[in-house]
């Protein structure tokens, strides 16, 4: 499988670090309630389909990406930086 | 009282050649890594470009001759190679010596690309990695930089540590192109 | 037999090789198997299961039959098969599966046993009684199972991996792949040909037939040789494309050097490939299939292209009575060819009525063969016609079924192939690997003519999808014929007709799946065997499953078949670890003192990536134990000097770096002042325990966090993850020093006094108090010293740039031994971090909360932090936890094991009474016992409470009382001393 980051362009997987779904990247307030952070922690989606997803470009460029990934096919259909996700 | 010795990360190692392909520990001088701070990019080039006469490096560039190298190193990062840094920069960047935490070595010859093929998964080759690309990527099981410095060299590093590994490999991998004649 | 004027080997030049040690003699350009074949070599090996005679049954890769072992000692390579083996000078080759010899073979009994031996046999025959199995029943299939054998010996020969990238790449080199090549290389665009042959032109090499006005094979050599010109183009012979895989990545063996007779020095055997391709065009081809008939495996009966391939392409005739028996046009070719090159035709039978035949040999027409005999070689076959039965002498059969297009590849990533009536086989399906094309005969197109015209357009098809562009390209005139084939999957009959002879499944073990209801393909293949092992049923699949949906009354298309997965040929595991052996598993870190540590002794000990000390030992100490205890002693006595560098050092700058290191530990660092250091607790999100060490104030800005040796990378990505994912806004940047420092403990009574012989400005209490950090002159170095301690002892640690690193360590450790101490490794700072209490990845295992290791308190409530929310759940802030204590022998028995659990007296020890579990143990030299760290139920109220120790595994019972995880110096007042 291949990804693409946004700074260094189509690399093998091999370079990637898998974190899981994208849902981590809006970590709820302390006060949020259980309910609020057992899904951050704990719930998750399985689609066969699409599914944001969070990769550390680790043996590269470090930086933590979002990328959009079709389970099925394995198809990478879009990869943006961490730090540029709207929240 | 004795002083304390200097020892490179190869310990001295002497040029080899096998086949084609030398392969040269390299002394690149000062190492220091320069990560500007939120919306001090531009004032932390130019201080670069005035103060070391580098151009600040785009995202897989390498600038700078031999003696004086800006290579980029990573997201939002550059590895500033030879001078002294100008201590202004901390005002604007984490400033960071690295002098001693890199194994560098230069390898070089008609089939250096071939060798390299042997370590690290990504496309080398001259019609996309040409001379002052650089790349963070894996030389065999070792995260580190590649950078293309001449029309058939390569400065490559990793870890001090991984030294021997990377001598290993890359003597491994130099014997088998060559091998091949 | 050699045929004169025939073929496109050598023959100016000879080559001797053996096999099963008698010489023979060959050219270059021969396989294995046509040479063998040249010697009137007709038995090459048994079959698996009823160790029946075998010959070569193809010329090309998906040969079942002709496996035999090249190669002695370490370097023996088994399951090699005869037909792609280039002869060498000085080969030698050993049949397989049959003992003591080929010709007389004992296991060849189970043929005779073989009514007994059907499909499931052994699923039926070795169920009861049960306890027979392990004893008796696993060994002794065992001992038969397999093909081929290892040596015992480790691999002698180097493999490699290579990465190679390309726009196109185009798999097999016949007509097709030919002119998708040239195509393709017309556009500018990179491209790769690979084919598993050593010759590039697949069948043009084994037909007569000409393209553009001159011999095919002649017209591959030219095209070859322009190809090989180009710049933009990569030619790799002797490589078999083996897999698929996403984005658009494929693997590719190599055979470097399996055709020479020694493997260069410093090459490899085999390279294999990871190519990464825009675009693929897929030209592999296609297999013929034989015809299941009574006796059909017998040697001298092959199929009907590999007998012109022997012909055309290596000079050999394999008869010199040969039939033909086909139910398809192409395989009157085989007669043709072989009658202009003066080999007797005894006669071709054709089970179809209308047909002609193609030149001046006996026809029979609505005829089949149904039988075979001949002792160790086919002498005769007999036929069935509609006006009766007759029999024919001949020493070849040149059998044909039709023809498989090669799909394998297109079903690699979940795709299903085709069921195309006119040509009865599968072709494959569009789209099934993205950015794949397909292209002639693997296509399903037959004629040279529209392979060569596929080819092209295929490659067309790449260029346009690329962005590229190419002018016109003039596809060659070629034969254009029409493949007319009556389908034909067995002759009806009595007796065994084989249908995969790798596995000895015949007509009846598929018709018996029907019957026991095995009916989907999937379950017919694992109860029978059909289309396992090396050759994985390329010969047999699209027949077996033929016969299967007649068993079951169903369509072919309907009974689908089996998932061709990768490799489509077998791959070494050797290959696919390539330049993971030995060292090259994987990285060695080298801390500077490495060379002086292991020139003192010490044996290393893996940390992670890193090697680290065990113990230095000493003339006259005879256990691993003298020397930790009399380290040990060195610290709590003298002085002792431990490389620490392994543990991860992070420097963390920027205006917002105090609000960082506050939001990943569960203490405070804003409110730690410059020049300080103090000791952190790391949460993961879900509130246990993930990583501890000292974070060092060096400026209003700037800190320098310390993690485990273990957890360094893990720390690294989660502060990456903190401040890219979840904190963007915060301006910090942090980058790994690890490697820029040498950082060495300095511990014990005597640590100042050593290192003020050495700091260029010396220090004292006052100035360097418990806990203080800061930049120092060492020998003119400039350097950093930090005041903390894992001993308990006035200790500290000092940095220099890793350069002087060798040089700082030597010096220390010289220094300290004529203070009466020494280097110490890490069983004593084992123990001697066991006696303070101190915690370590043991400890925080993943499972335990900072309210487990005592450090509840620490958990700071002015701020928000990671794991704060989640450790404050009902789960981990129960009573009942298991919580960290001391634990010290009380009994008789005076020894604690590390992972041994905890009882209550009384209870018998098991799961249901467990009270917690041993995490770390060392003897105390200082308290002269025995001590261990472990979590007990509520261990924090049950002090003084004695229980017992169950080591089970090693069957260790101890009496343990539990204690104050500190055993030594409660007060501390010996680290600010």
């Amino acid at each position: 499988m291949r990804l693409s980051c946004p700074i260094c362009g189509t690399r093998d997987v091999r370079e990637f670090y898998y974190q899981g779904a994208a849902v981590m990247l809006v970590r709820p307030a302390p006060d949020a309630g259980e309910a609020a952070w057992d899904a951050y922690l704990h719930l998750r989606e399985n689609p066969a389909g699409d599914l944001e997803e969070l990769w550390s470009h680790d043996g590269g460029c470090g930086a933590w990406l979002k990328v959009t990934r079709n389970t099925v096919t394995h198809e990478v259909k879009k990869a943006v930086l961490a730090t540029e996700v709207k929240r | 009282m004795a002083e304390l010795k200097a020892k490179t990360p190869l310990d001295d190692f002497a040029p080899m050649t096998v086949g084609t392909v030398t392969l040269e520990e390299t002394d690149l001088g000062i190492l220091t890594s320069v990560a500007p701070f939120r919306d001090r990019a531009k004032a932390v080039a130019d201080r670069v470009k005035d103060g070391h006469g580098i151009a600040w490096p785009a995202n897989g560039r390498a600038t700078g001759k031999d003696g004086a190298r800006a290579i980029w190193f990573g997201r939002d990062m550059v590895l500033v190679a030879g001078p002294t840094p100008d201590p202004g920069l901390a005002h604007d960047a984490a400033v960071t010596d690295q002098s001693d935490a890199w194994t560098a070595v230069t390898l070089s010859g008609a089939d250096a690309e071939d060798v390299l093929a042997r370590l690290v998964p990504m496309d080398l080759s001259v019609a996309t990695f040409k001379r002052g690309h650089t790349a963070r990527t894996q030389i065999q099981h070792m995260n580190g930089s590649v950078t293309r410095v001449g029309a058939d060299r390569f400065l490559i590093l990793v870890f001090r540590s991984m030294a021997g590994t990377l001598l290993h490999d890359l003597q491994r991998a130099m014997e088998s192109v060559a091998a091949r004649g | 037999m050699r045929v004169a004027g025939k073929g496109r080997i050598d023959r100016s030049q000879t080559l001797s090789f053996a096999f099963d040690g008698n010489s023979y003699r060959g050219h270059p350009g021969d396989t294995l198997a046509s040479a063998l074949l040249a010697n009137d070599i007709r038995m090459v090996g048994r079959s698996f299961k009823y160790h029946r005679p075998r010959g070569i049954l193809t010329a090309g890769s998906e040969e079942p039959n002709a496996l035999v072992t090249v190669g002695r000692g370490p370097a023996t390579d088994p399951n090699v098969r005869a037909t792609v083996q280039e002869l060498y000078q000085g080969l030698s080759a050993r049949s397989q599966n049959a003992w003591p010899s080929l010709a007389f073979d004992l296991m060849s009994v189970n043929d005779l046993a073989a009514p007994f031996l059907g499909a499931g046999f052994y699923y039926k025959t070795f169920m009861w009684p049960r306890a027979f199995w392990e004893k008796l029943y696993e060994p002794v299939i065992r001992r038969a199972a397999g093909l081929g054998a290892l040596g015992p010996e480790k691999d002698a020969d180097h493999y490699d991996k290579a990465y190679a990238f390309c726009d196109v790449l185009v798999i097999g080199a016949g007509p097709a792949g030919l002119m998708a090549a040239w195509t393709a290389a017309q556009s500018g665009l990179q491209v790769i040909l690979a084919d598993e042959d050593s010759v590039m032109g697949g069948r043009l090499n084994a037909e007569t037939l000409e393209v553009d006005g001159q011999p095919g094979a002649d017209w591959a050599v030219d095209m070859v040789a322009k190809l090989s010109q180009m710049d933009n183009v990569r030619l790799m012979p002797r490589t078999t494309v083996t897999g698929a895989y996403d984005g658009g990545t494929f693997g590719a063996l190599e055979r470097v050097s399996h055709h020479m007779a020694a493997v260069p020095k410093g090459g490899g055997k085999e390279t294999f490939w990871r190519i990464v391709a825009g675009r693929s065009v897929l030209a592999a081809g296609a297999i013929e299939r034989p015809i299941a008939f009574q006796n059909n495996d017998r040697p001298g009966i092959m199929t009907a292209g590999a007998v012109r391939a022997y012909l055309n392409r290596w000079g050999v005739s394999p008869g010199k009575a040969v039939t033909v028996f086909a139910n398809n046009d192409d395989a009157h070719r085989t007669a043709t060819d072989l009658q202009e090159a003066g080999v007797h035709i005894a006669a071709v039978i054709d089970s179809r009525n209308d047909v002609q035949a193609k030149g001046d040999y006996k026809l029979l027409t609505g005829a089949m063969v149904d039988g075979s005999s001949g002792r160790g070689g086919l002498s005769a076959i007999s036929i069935r016609t509609a006006s009766g039965s007759e029999k024919i002498m001949t020493d070849c059969l040149a059998m044909s079924g039709g023809w498989n297009p090669t799909v394998h590849m297109t079903c690699h990533m979940n795709g299903r192939p085709t069921w195309n009536e006119a040509i009865a086989s599968f072709v494959p399906t569009h789209g099934a690997i993205p950015g794949m094309e397909t292209a002639g005969a693997c296509n399903g197109a037959f004629s040279t003519a529209a392979c060569l015209a596929e080819g092209e357009k295929a490659a067309r098809a790449c260029i346009e999808a690329l962005g590229g562009s190419v002018g016109d390209v003039a596809i060659p005139a070629a034969e254009d014929g029409f493949y007319a084939i009556g389908p034909l999957w067995a002759v009806p009959g009595k007796g065994r007709a084989w249908i995969d002879f790798q596995n000895d499944v015949s007509v009846k073990d598929i018709k018996q799946a029907a019957r026991e209801n095995f009916t989907s393909v999937e379950h017919m293949k694992r109860y029978t065997t059909q289309g396992m092992a090396t050759d994985q049923g390329k010969n047999s699949n699209v027949a077996a499953l033929a016969l299967l949906a007649d068993a079951t009354g169903r369509g072919i298309p309907e009974t689908g078949t089996t998932t061709f997965r990768p490799p489509f040929s077998p791959v070494a595991l050797a290959a696919l670890g390539a330049g993971a052996q030995g060292t090259g598993f994987a990285p060695e870190r080298r801390t500077t003192s490495d060379a002086a540590t292991r020139a003192a002794g010490a044996p290393m000990i893996e940390a992670g990536l890193w090697y680290r000390p065990s113990y230095f030992p000493q003339a006259g100490e005879k256990t691993w134990r003298q020397s930790c205890d009399r380290e040990v002693g060195y610290v709590r006595e003298a002085v002792g000097v431990c490389d620490v560098s392994t543990l991860g050092k992070i420097d963390i700058q920027g205006p917002d770096a105090a609000k960082l290191l506050d939001f990943v530990y569960i203490n405070m660092f804003s409110t730690l002042k410059e020049g300080r250091v103090r000791y952190g607790l790391m949460l993961r999100e879900d509130g246990f325990v993930m990583d501890d060490g000292t974070t060092a104030r060096m400026g209003p800005n700037h800190y320098v966090m310390t993690t485990t040796t273990a957890a360094a990378g893990q720390v690294m990505r989660h502060l990456e993850f903190v401040t890219q994912a979840l904190h963007p806004e915060w301006d910090v940047r942090i980058v790994s020093v690890t490697e820029q420092w040498a950082q060495f403990a300095v511990a014990g009574p005597k640590a100042r006094d050593l290192l003020n012989d050495l700091l260029d400005a010396p220090i004292d209490n006052d100035s360097w108090p418990f806990m203080a950090c800061g930049p120092v002159s060492v020998q003119g170095v400039e350097g950093r010293l930090f005041r903390i301690s894992f001993s308990g002892e006035h200790a500290y640690e000092v940095a220099v740039p890793a350069r002087y690193g060798d040089s700082l360590f030597r010096t220390l450790k010289a220094r300290a031994e004529a203070m009466d101490g020494g280097a110490y490794g890490m069983e004593a700072l084992n123990v001697l971090r066991i006696e303070k209490g101190f915690i370590t990845h043991a400890e925080i295992h993943g499972r335990v909360t900072a309210g487990d290791v005592g450090m509840g308190r620490m958990m700071s409530q002015k701020k928000d932090f990671v794991g704060k929310t989640m450790a404050a759940r009902p789960g981990l802030t129960d009573d009942g936890r298991e919580q960290l204590v001391g634990l010290k022998p009380v009994g008789a028995v005076k020894q604690l094991t590390a992972g041994a659990h905890i009882y209550s007296d009384g209870e018998e020890p098991v799961r249901a009474h467990d009270q917690g579990y041993v995490t770390s143990v060392g003897f105390s030299p200082t308290l002269g016992h025995f001590i261990g760290l472990g979590f007990v139920q509520d261990g924090l109220m049950r002090r003084g409470e004695v229980l017992n120790m169950v080591d089970h595994l090693r069957g260790i019972q101890t009496r343990v009382e539990l204690c104050d995880p500190v055993f030594f110096d409660p007060e501390g007042g010996r680290t600010r001393g």
